[in-house]
């Protein structure tokens, strides 16, 4: 395939929109790895799937299906107060078996069905652009302030519970963008492909971020980079987006492991040369 | 409510599955830097947590008038794992001046929490609840994994900060509690 069909208009949205999505999606693993429920994101992912099918037999948009389904979820996980990966792991296999028992009984949503599971993202359309630039706006204007909120309350459980407040209601907004972003980015590049763009980076960047912020801004390099470069290989090799976006951010976890491995080994040495250098001294 | 309490604690009884604490009354002003002393078991962090809202209070009560805030420094360290925060990220958390931290850690505020010592961690998370804009500050422990010199830096700094604060503080280090203490709270075993 001619590289140069890459900047053939018909693929800038969905380079455009997918990059919106692979900025945000890490930033929120991050998040949720914080609270320790990273399995929010394949959960709501599949749960999206699924709203998506089912937006499609109800003649609505995929958008709106995922949406509904997903903050339906968020909310019903808010009021019952449950933290964790068990609520999650429920959603995700109740989620997934939604979607394949439309798929197998829905002829029109077959379609769909594929783009949603093999991560085909040329499907993208103008509505996908808008409903992500309205989330990363509404990212930028929420997360921002909900950020030392969510910290203060993991460092300092009791901080919020001494002053006679709670910080539930901080909780239940997080979740909700957890939600409407899984929901808007599987839309648009597929359940697995945004399920691996909140976890992988946010993997690598727990390990090499030197401070919360230095972190952020990392996994956001790496799911620019991950998401840039799996849309040039996929296309040049003519392969699903989704597999190729994961295969990338696995290799990328790998370099990443392998980075920590050395610098931790270069650091155990000046150690030892320091403490022999003292004991030498002595 | 007492004329200018920060906080009352009458005929408190607290615990989590039963009680362990109590029953105990007492006041706290500001300026007061009270030292709570008892044998092991004597439910001295079970009084902080009650404070806190973290235990169960089985009678009584805890009243503090409407705005005062509370900082608890809890004995157990930051539940960190692997979060990589640094030292400033988490002082900012809190509110937390920098200024007027020790020489000695000043060159490790920027470095990621978990790679930093038991006893520097400690001081940090000390210091976030230390010098947070908050009335009363409660203290469990605080000079556990701190050599002597960070032991008599932190007594300083909660002497000059007893006028802005009241300080609840839990240790077994009776030197520690000998130079800041201006009253002492015994519960029984």
């Amino acid at each position: 395939m001619n590289i140069l069909h890459l900047f053939d208009p018909i693929f800038r949205l969905p380079l455009v929109t997918g990059l919106i999505f692979a900025a945000l999606l890490p930033v929120l693993g991050m998040y949720l790895r914080l609270r320790e429920e990273w399995l929010a994101a394949l959960a709501f992912a599949q749960l999206a799937a699924a709203g998506s099918l089912g937006g499609e037999i109800l003649g609505l948009p995929p958008q709106a299906g995922a949406l509904a389904c997903t903050c339906v979820a968020a909310a019903f996980k808010g009021w019952i107060a449950k933290t964790g990966n068990n609520g999650y792991a429920v959603l995700m296999i109740a989620g997934w078996a939604a979607a394949i028992l439309v798929l197998a009984n829905v002829p029109i949503a077959e379609h769909l069905g594929h783009a949603l599971f093999d991560g085909q993202l040329y499907f993208t359309t103008v509505t996908h652009l808008v409903f992500g630039v309205a989330f990363f706006l509404v990212v930028a204007g929420t997360l921002p302030w909900l950020s030392r909120k969510l910290l203060l309350e993991r460092m300092f459980p009791d901080f919020f519970r001494a002053s006679g407040t709670s910080a539930k209601k901080y909780h239940v907004v997080f979740d909700l963008l957890v939600a409407a972003g899984l929901a808007l980015a599987t839309a648009t590049i597929g359940v697995m492909g945004a399920f691996g763009l909140v976890f992988v980076p946010s993997m690598i960047a727990y390990r090499l971020g030197p401070s919360w912020s230095g972190s952020l801004w990392i996994a956001v390099a790496i799911g620019l980079l991950a998401y840039a470069a799996s849309f040039v290989l996929a296309f040049v090799i003519d392969q699903p987006f989704g597999p190729v976006l994961v295969i990338v951010l696995v290799a990328l976890a790998m370099f990443g492991y392998l980075l920590q491995a050395v610098s931790s080994r270069k650091q155990r040495k000046s150690a030892g040369i320091a403490a022999g250098a003292v004991s030498g001294e002595r | 409510m007492s004329e200018g309490a920060l906080l009352i604690v009458d005929r408190l009884s607290a615990g989590y599955d039963r009680p362990v604490v109590g029953p105990i009354s007492f006041s706290l002003y500001r300026g007061d830097i009270v030292a709570v002393q008892g044998p092991n078991g004597a439910g001295k962090t079970t009084l902080l947590n009650a404070i806190a809202g973290g235990a169960r209070i089985f009678a009584g009560s805890v009243t503090r008038p409407a705005g005062v805030r509370v900082a608890h420094q809890q004995q157990a360290a930051l539940p960190l794992d692997n979060v990589p925060l640094s030292g400033l990220e988490l002082l900012a958390l809190t509110d937390a001046d920098a200024q007027g931290l020790p020489d000695w850690i000043k060159p490790l505020v920027s470095r990621r929490l978990d790679r930093l010592s038991g006893g520097q961690l400690q001081f940090m998370q000390i210091w976030a609840c230390l010098k947070a804009p908050v009335d009363i500050v409660l203290l469990d422990e605080p000079v556990n994994n701190l050599d002597s010199a960070g032991a008599r830096f932190l007594a300083s700094q909660i002497r000059e900060m007893r006028s802005t604060r009241a300080i609840l503080v839990v240790s077994h280090d009776a030197e520690f509690i000998g130079n800041i203490s201006t009253r002492t709270l015994h519960l029984g075993s």
